[in-house]
């Protein structure tokens, strides 16, 4: 048995939810912190994704942090790369790479750039930033695993403003075309662009629809209950023959009274006291 | 009479000894497979070649994660369309890796003929060149152009190749050294230096005749590897012949002409002539009446000469 296929039956049951709670709850923490002192970046959709991140590297994901190159790993690609604080975040907890690092981002000389540089940090997969693109990079890497016959997955994280780029819709199309039943696409519907509401600037709805179209098996989930998340997860594994698209339903700045639902904390940090007041909430006063 | 054979035709023979000697190598395509003569490795290999549809971008950022997970990755198109709708994406996805992945681009330049202006790439070099960690490659023939295949996939990191559509002679033979970044002397002279690439260069040589022909000695360089640009070579022309035409299928904005005087103009600055395309979009026509409509003839490059020569004698 592979150490995938051990991973893939580790049952979802309260002790795991509770340290997917706990864990989740240390990310929100450190991306608040690390976007506060950085002075900029993006804390809206960078919690949104909080849930659906953590959930994936703490419950199913097959990889080695201390040996980030290891060819069999899962591999992650946040190609809505905006939100990099926190795949930093859990990066640092995973134990990719000390977590003094964590306050040093953005800043000159850092390894943890305001976009992810997989030349700068151990465990980024792939560098993005620029929109649309690390989903055409997850198909190449999905395809590469299927002719070398290897049993790694690909999951690449979007953001829902990022389907409005065309080359996302030319990565769909030649996912299902290779029939890469080894990718996940993670669509982090939060409903918000940097400009306001996705639907009023340009609308990709209907989303679900339009993946099923493109040829992807897909599956709609709130993405900030684990069981629904883990769930979907092991549900894409299970997908053969065709990608697999989970549609998550979040919230943008989830966890923080102040930020949620607010497209005006798409990419503006918190205050220090705003900051203060956005650890409270989250239980680290 | 010389062989004569189109730069691209180089291109198709070298994936053809790669794919036998390395079953790490894939090939795709977006859709024009048989005009950049990727065709050749797909019939011979067709389970490591994939046509990308018309979709370049995608087809960019896929050979990076086939790269990223150990292929030695080709991909080819128009040189239009692998380097200007896909510039960003061999900068923030490729170059910003330093992916494995080689750009052939056919198609390059104003020869392309009928197609007309939408399909004629005269920027690819000022293009491609900006972007930190990319070779950039324009060979001077079908046996060049195999060479620099063969060569690039020895050489890991992105890489750009322009080839081009028309039949041309071939100036190379078969024991001709090639080595990326270093330059070839064609001809040696004390009065000139032209430098050129890709099918300028066979015109290079007439003008050099002709000059010649009037007793003017000139040196005629092969500047195939436009990044890294052979600074040794360059600056040895400008101090030892104290004039400089550069000679280029492509815009005078930022190529080969751009590269040269760059290099000139802060280490041993001489008189330079640039012959290329003069900001200009290109037209219908046979490639050889646009290359006379463009000033991109022997002739051209013979009166470049004779400027650069008068200034230098002030």
């Amino acid at each position: 048995m592979s150490a995938s296929s051990k991973l893939l039956r580790r049952p979802v049951n309260d002790s795991v939810i509770k340290e997917l709670v706990e864990r989740a709850k240390a990310v929100r923490c450190n991306v608040v912190k690390m976007i506060a002192r950085a002075g900029s970046g993006h804390p809206g959709g960078s919690l949104s994704i909080v849930d659906l991140l953590t959930a994936l590297y703490f419950a199913r994901l097959n990889h080695r942090p201390k040996d980030p190159h290891w060819t069999d790993r899962d591999r992650v690609i946040l190609s809505k790369g905006h939100a990099a604080p926190t795949l930093y975040a859990i990066l640092g907890e995973c134990g990719y790479f000390p977590k003094t690092e964590l306050l040093k981002l953005r800043k000159l000389g850092s390894m943890l750039q305001g976009h992810p540089d997989m030349m700068r940090t151990p465990g980024v997969e792939m560098s993005t930033g620029s929109l649309g693109q690390g989903i055409s990079v997850a198909v190449g890497m999905a395809l590469a695993g299927k002719l070398d016959k290897k049993s790694y997955r690909v999951y690449t994280f979007l953001g829902d403003g990022e389907l409005q780029e065309g080359q996302v819709w030319e990565a769909a199309m030649a996912g299902a075309h290779y029939a890469l039943d080894n990718l996940c696409a993670v669509i982090d519907f939060n409903g918000l662009q940097i400009d306001g509401r996705v639907q009023e600037i340009m609308n990709p709805e209907p989303i679900p629809r339009k993946w099923e179209a493109f040829g992807w098996a897909v599956k709609e989930v709130n993405g900030h209950d684990f069981k629904e998340i883990v769930a979907a997860y092991d549900w894409a594994a299970g997908i053969k023959g065709k990608p697999a698209a989970v549609v998550a339903h979040t919230i943008k700045g989830k966890g923080v009274s102040f930020m949620e639902s607010k497209a005006h904390w798409h990419g503006v940090a918190p205050s220090a006291e705003e900051a203060r007041r956005a650890l409270m909430e989250l239980g680290e006063g | 009479m010389a062989v004569e054979r189109a730069i691209r035709d180089g291109y198709g023979e070298a994936l053809l000894e790669l794919g036998k000697r390395n079953r790490n190598v894939l090939v795709l395509d977006a859709d024009l497979a048989e005009s950049t003569r990727s065709s050749l490795f797909a019939r011979a290999f067709p389970e490591r070649f994939f046509n990308t549809g018309v979709a370049e971008q995608n087809m960019v950022n896929m050979a990076v994660g086939l790269a990223l997970c150990g292929k030695i990755v080709f991909a080819s198109s128009f040189a239009i369309f692998a380097t200007g709708r896909c510039w960003e994406q061999l900068r923030n996805s490729l170059a910003a890796t330093r992916a494995n992945v080689k750009i052939v681009a056919s198609h390059g330049g104003i020869t392309v003929g009928a197609d007309g202006f939408s399909h004629q790439c005269v920027e690819d070099i000022s293009l491609i060149r900006t972007i930190p960690f990319f070779t950039v490659i324009i060979p001077c023939d079908w046996l060049e152009a195999k060479k620099a295949v063969l060569a690039a996939a020895e050489l890991k990191g992105p890489v750009y190749i322009r080839t081009s559509r028309p039949k041309s002679p071939q100036l190379t033979e078969e024991g001709t050294p090639f080595i990326i970044g270093k330059s070839c002397p064609l001809r040696e002279g004390k009065e000139v230096t032209i430098v050129a690439c890709g099918l300028m260069v066979a015109k290079a040589l007439d003008a050099a005749r002709a000059l010649a022909g009037e007793g003017i000695e000139a040196s005629v360089v092969n500047m195939h590897t436009i990044k890294p640009l052979d600074v040794a070579a360059v600056v040895h022309a400008a101090r030892t012949t104290g004039a400089i035409v550069t000679a280029e299928e492509h815009t005078v904005i930022g190529g080969l002409g751009s590269a040269v005087a760059e290099v000139v103009a802060v280490q041993c600055p001489v008189p330079i002539e640039m012959v290329g395309i003069r900001d200009k979009f290109g037209q219908s026509g046979e490639p050889d009446e646009l290359l006379r409509k463009y000033g991109l003839t022997a002739e051209e490059i013979y009166k470049a000469a004779k400027r650069a020569l008068s200034r230098k004698r002030g």
